[in-house]
């Protein structure tokens, strides 16, 4: 018994050996928001190394979009992401937009810009909320979800689903909204500031908050362009990138609005870039649902042509209407051949959309590029040497979903 | 714009004549044809050179086109922040062939490499940990390519007696369904069941 005591103590040195451990975070962990499987590897509470293994939600989006109609495929874009799902669409639509030439009435792009940002409330409220409470704050999620439930009534007035929309369509958008849809925007922007001071005031000086946030997960310049990150992971460090405002699309060079950036990268910054990214875009709604109700905003929401349905009215009596409706789907449309890489700022970052077409109605390949998915690869690097209760912090600022990393 | 992308392009063929093949400007995007073996020192070559400065890789896929000698198309997507510009690289390749890794240049290149590995077949020569991503352990196969099915070849159900999930080989009780939308005075050739019989008359 008296060897026994001695443990792994070597003889000669005195010193003990000490194994590094192994563990394996998820896919059924909470705080691993999805199905997300790390393999740390810890030097007692120290994160030694971090080997993401995704692709437990994959399915094979890609694959099957080749067989699919572009109409038909529109609606696998609202399960990548779907947290904030019409921003997806709306790289999918560009796409096939740009390659086709298309030109969106002026109401509909209004309509996009507005739906975009609502899909932007509705991702940060999940994220800033959900990322609290793996850092051990319960009341945020609580309070956001309330106002996400409003968000998806919305969504659900719009197009009559509350999560996977299929609302922005090549050329435009499904249906008009209300005047009265409208005006409910109109108030809840009102009323949202509100809501997000008290979020405001339950976590930003919060200390326990702080302390789990402050100095944890930070981001250098060097960082953002060896990993290729983009969207708040880039303004947080200071950087003020935003496609929006850098390679604009639709109508968001009309619109007043500021880019928030952060100052040291960490993940505190982050929380507070995504708070105020929330103010900007209820200022962006502000002004989207004034144009839209403005003389210039009125008019159709589809560019009428091949690409998009002819109006139910022109079908009760012109036949040629009644075949182009057929036509459009079962056959779907036809998009030139060529090739086509189109980006949104979508909540998390930049999502883009490789399209290669071959002149037929289905996409030649489809190549869905998610921010997400360069974020979690810079994973080790981040979360090295640091502490696992951080890890939690990490992935949560990292705003990872998984329907888009793992397509 | 696109003059300045023809003339990046331009500029792109005289400084790298070895790796360069040619460029075009599309739908206000430039695309690069290169050699695949020069892509390290081209991808280095943007991401220093004062008018380039394309420093974030963007995207790292792959196109399959069995019907032609060289199968697969490599493509890169650069973004410069600094000059507020994009450029896309395409390689081909042959399927034999080992693609060169940009890993060195561009750590955020791992995940992708590894996906087209896991996706096309195409090995990166160079790449530190070059697995399976996005597929399940163990899996065979390289689903996107165009000989690939789409229904697979394998399922997987949980098994009551042995407690466990099982893979079997996959069995569809309606056939995959793949229209075909030619008019039929385009001049389809549909074969109908008994039409061999005329044939064998």
């Amino acid at each position: 018994m008296a060897d026994r005591s001695r443990g792994y103590e070597d003889a000669l040195t005195g010193e003990r050996k000490i194994r590094n451990f192994n563990i394996n975070f998820g896919p059924q962990h909470p705080a691993a928001h999805g199905v997300l499987r790390l393999v740390l590897e810890l030097d007692g509470e120290i994160v030694e190394r971090c080997d993401p293994h995704i692709g437990l939600l994959h399915r094979g989006t890609e694959k099957l979009m080749e067989s699919r109609t572009y109409l038909q495929n529109l609606p696998y874009f609202d399960r990548l992401d779907y947290v904030a799902p019409m921003n997806q669409e709306h790289a999918w639509c560009l796409a096939i937009e740009k390659l086709t030439g298309t030109r969106v009435p002026r109401r509909a792009q209004l309509i996009r810009v507005l739906f975009s940002e609502i899909g932007r409330v509705l991702n940060h409220l999940l994220n800033v909320t959900t990322q609290a409470m793996d850092v051990g704050a319960l009341t945020p999620p609580l309070w956001g979800f309330e106002e996400r439930e409003k968000l998806m009534v919305f969504y659900e007035r719009a197009c009559g689903a509350r999560l996977h929309a299929a609302y922005f369509r090549p050329g435009g958008v499904h249906q008009d909204v209300t005047p009265a849809l409208l005006d409910d925007i109109e108030a809840w922007a009102g009323a949202f500031p509100k809501v997000l001071n008290d979020i405001d005031g339950l976590l930003t000086e919060n200390r326990i908050f702080k302390q789990r946030n402050c100095d944890i997960g930070v981001v250098s310049e060097q960082d953002i362009l060896d990993w290729g990150f983009s969207g708040v992971m880039v303004r947080g460090s200071g950087l003020a990138w935003d496609l929006r405002r850098a390679q604009p699309y639709e109508c968001y060079d009309e619109f007043d609005f500021r880019i928030p950036v952060g100052k040291n990268g960490d993940c505190y910054d982050r929380y507070l870039c995504r708070m105020a990214e929330m103010r900007e875009s209820v200022q962006i709604i502000r002004q989207a649902v004034d144009k839209l109700r403005a003389p210039e905003g009125g008019g159709d929401i589809l560019a009428r042509g091949k690409l998009t349905p002819p109006a139910r009215a022109e079908m009760k009596t012109s036949m040629e209407a009644l075949i182009h409706h057929f036509k459009l789907y079962t056959e779907g449309f036809r998009v030139p051949e060529g090739e086509v890489y189109a980006a949104v700022e979508a909540p998390k970052g930049e999502f883009g959309v490789y399209l290669v077409a071959d002149g037929t109605n289905r996409p030649y390949r489809a190549k869905i590029r998610a921010p997400g998915y360069l974020h979690l690869q810079a994973m080790d690097h981040i979360a090295t040497g640091h502490q696992l209760a951080d890890v939690a912090a990490i992935i949560g600022t990292m705003d990872v979903v998984f329907g888009e990393i793992d397509r | 714009m696109s003059e300045a992308l023809q003339e990046l392009g331009a500029y792109l063929e005289l400084k790298q004549p070895d790796a360069v093949l040619g460029h075009s400007v599309a739908h206000g995007e430039l695309t690069v044809d290169v050699v695949a073996r020069a892509l390290p020192v081209l991808v280095e070559f943007l991401k220093v050179d004062q008018r380039c400065r394309f420093s974030t890789l963007v995207d790292i896929t792959a196109v399959d086109r069995p019907s032609r000698d060289r199968r697969y198309d490599l493509v890169y997507h650069f973004l410069s922040m600094r000059r507020n510009q994009r450029i896309r690289l395409r390689a081909a390749l042959r399927e034999d062939e080992v693609a060169p890794s940009v890993v060195s240049a561009h750590p955020s290149a791992n995940w992708f490499e590894r996906e087209v590995f896991d996706m096309f077949g195409i090995l990166f020569s160079g790449h530190p940990d070059l697995r399976r991503i996005l597929t399940d352990y163990g899996f065979r196969g390289h689903p996107l390519r165009k000989d690939f099915p789409t229904t697979g070849y394998t399922e997987v159900r949980y098994d009551e007696a042995q407690k466990r999930v099982v893979y079997e080989p996959v069995s569809l009780v309606q056939e995959y369904r793949q229209f075909d939308f030619m008019s039929p005075w385009e001049g389809a050739e549909y074969i109908l069941p008994g039409d061999e019989q005329e044939d064998a008359q």
